[in-house]
């Protein structure tokens, strides 16, 4: 099998892991558990929801990324899986990126397709919901490779949960900055985008295209040997 | 170059050369580093107080190279771990792994006498200033590495991982602060203004400059002494497991 039939079949493998395996489902509670919780504690009066509304949506996107990655290597780690990804004749770096585009597809997808529901009960103003999903779009990438350097680091550790998000949430200051922020502006001026600021969060997301995968790949080595 | 690091690295690479160099070293480290600390104590308390800021301005002496140490620190568990990487140098793992706490807790310090100094000043223990929010970032990234090192069993895993996690951090550290800085100006156009920073004159230059000096050989003196400390511990496991 040529490199890429095999990248194929073990992108077509995890993604009909992360669709049987019910990880989608608690992801998607999280998020209403949380934009339930947010007019217990600031309120219920409608227009502070709104005003807050794509911030609030923003932080617990980042969350919901956070403890969906939380079992993305653990699982192989302890079943032997990870091994045989080390094993395969393709480079790791390219491995760890099927897993994370089946990863990307079955779960981020359905999370972002949500969002305006989520919007909804926040009482967001419509015209802010294209933005929104722009720049959550824009971030996702990001999100989802930088979240993953620290599952990989993390493999291997009892109660890897917590550790991930404190090893983390760092990696992912410079993503909420942009990412609120150029919703932030166009919000400002309703009917634009903020191009630059989201110039700046496409690039993040790509620099972590490029960036993540090694660092992933060397981490989850560190973890096996 | 890179051949004669090795070679240099080589020479101290041995543990037990390198504990020998450090009982040598270790009480003139501390001597001087506590005697620096004492005449840069003495010099600012003959500091005269600020026109604008009262005595509060003497926090500054010790905010300041706190701050200056927190990011040293990080840039020496970033240098510590490449050397542990590129030339296998087992003490590079140790070095970082000794360094760290001292660093968080410099880091630490200058936010708690930033806070001290921030509410006689500014009227508020905190604000979400760039440059606060990004030594805060900072912080988290210490405790983030330190954590790491706490979670996993395994000494050569744990060592691996957290010399990731330090390179991964250093090329963060420069992203977050130009983020945080695009991200304040645009919330809020310094509504409690920095005071505009005048040019140090030699009163404050000079008591400030013998401080960093003094926090320097403190950070160097605590970090030499667990670093002891870390090669004495790996002994212990070493023997534990050969039982």
């Amino acid at each position: 099998m040529s490199d890429w039939r095999i990248l194929q079949a073990l992108f077509a493998r995890e993604l009909r892991l992360v669709l049987r395996g019910g990880h989608l489902m608690p992801v998607l509670a999280f998020v209403f558990i949380c934009v339930m919780l947010m007019p217990f504690g600031l309120g219920p009066e409608l227009s502070l929801l709104q005003r807050l509304a794509p911030g609030l949506l923003w932080v617990i996107m980042l969350m919901a990324v956070l403890l969906s990655l939380d079992r993305m290597f653990q699982a192989d780690f302890e079943d032997g899986g990870l091994d045989q990804l080390i094993l395969l004749p393709v480079a790791l770096e390219g491995a760890v990126m099927a897993k994370l585009c089946a990863h990307f597809v079955g779960i981020l997808f359905p999370v972002l397709a949500t969002m305006p529901l989520a919007g909804l009960l926040l009482n967001i103003r419509p015209d802010t919901v294209v933005p929104m999903l722009a720049t959550l779009l824009a971030g996702a990438p990001a999100l989802v490779m930088l979240g993953a350097i620290g599952a990989a680091l993390a493999v291997g550790v009892r109660r890897a949960g917590l550790l991930t998000v404190l090893i983390v949430t760092p990696l992912y200051v410079p993503v909420i900055v942009f990412g609120a922020g150029a919703l932030a502006r166009s919000l400002a001026a309703p009917g634009t985008l903020d191009v630059a600021a989201l110039g700046m969060l496409g690039l993040i997301s790509a620099a972590s295209i490029f960036l993540a995968p090694p660092a992933i790949a060397a981490a989850l080595r560190a973890g096996i040997r | 170059m890179l051949e004669r690091l090795e070679n240099l690295s080589a020479l101290y690479a041995n543990p037990h050369r390198f504990m020998n160099l450090a009982a040598r070293l270790h009480a003139p480290l501390w001597l001087t580093a506590v005697g620096a600390l004492g005449f840069g104590l003495f010099m600012v308390s003959g500091v005269p107080d600020d026109y604008q800021q009262g005595a509060t301005v003497r926090i500054m002496f010790v905010h300041v190279p706190a701050a200056w140490m927190a990011l040293f620190a990080y840039s020496f568990i970033f240098f510590a771990s490449i050397v542990a990487v590129v030339l296998r140098h087992p003490l590079g793992y140790l070095a970082a792994r000794a360094a760290a706490p001292v660093g968080a807790v410099f880091t630490l310090v200058a936010l708690v006498t930033g806070a001290f100094w921030g509410q006689p000043m500014w009227g508020t223990w905190w604000v979400w200033d760039a440059r606060l929010t990004s030594v805060l970032v900072l912080l988290f990234i210490y405790l983030g590495y330190i954590a790491l090192w706490e979670a996993i069993d395994d000494y050569g895993r744990a060592a691996r991982a957290t010399s990731i996690l330090a390179v991964v951090g250093f090329v963060n550290v420069p992203i977050v602060k130009f983020s945080v800085d695009w991200w304040n100006t645009l919330h809020q156009p310094a509504s409690v203004s920095r005071f505009a920073r005048p040019a140090l004159h030699a009163d404050f230059l000079y008591p400030l400059l013998v401080m960093g000096v003094a926090f320097l050989l403190l950070f160097l003196a605590i970090t030499l002494t667990r670093l002891q400390m870390e090669v004495l511990r790996q002994r212990l496991r070493v023997r534990q497991s050969e039982g």
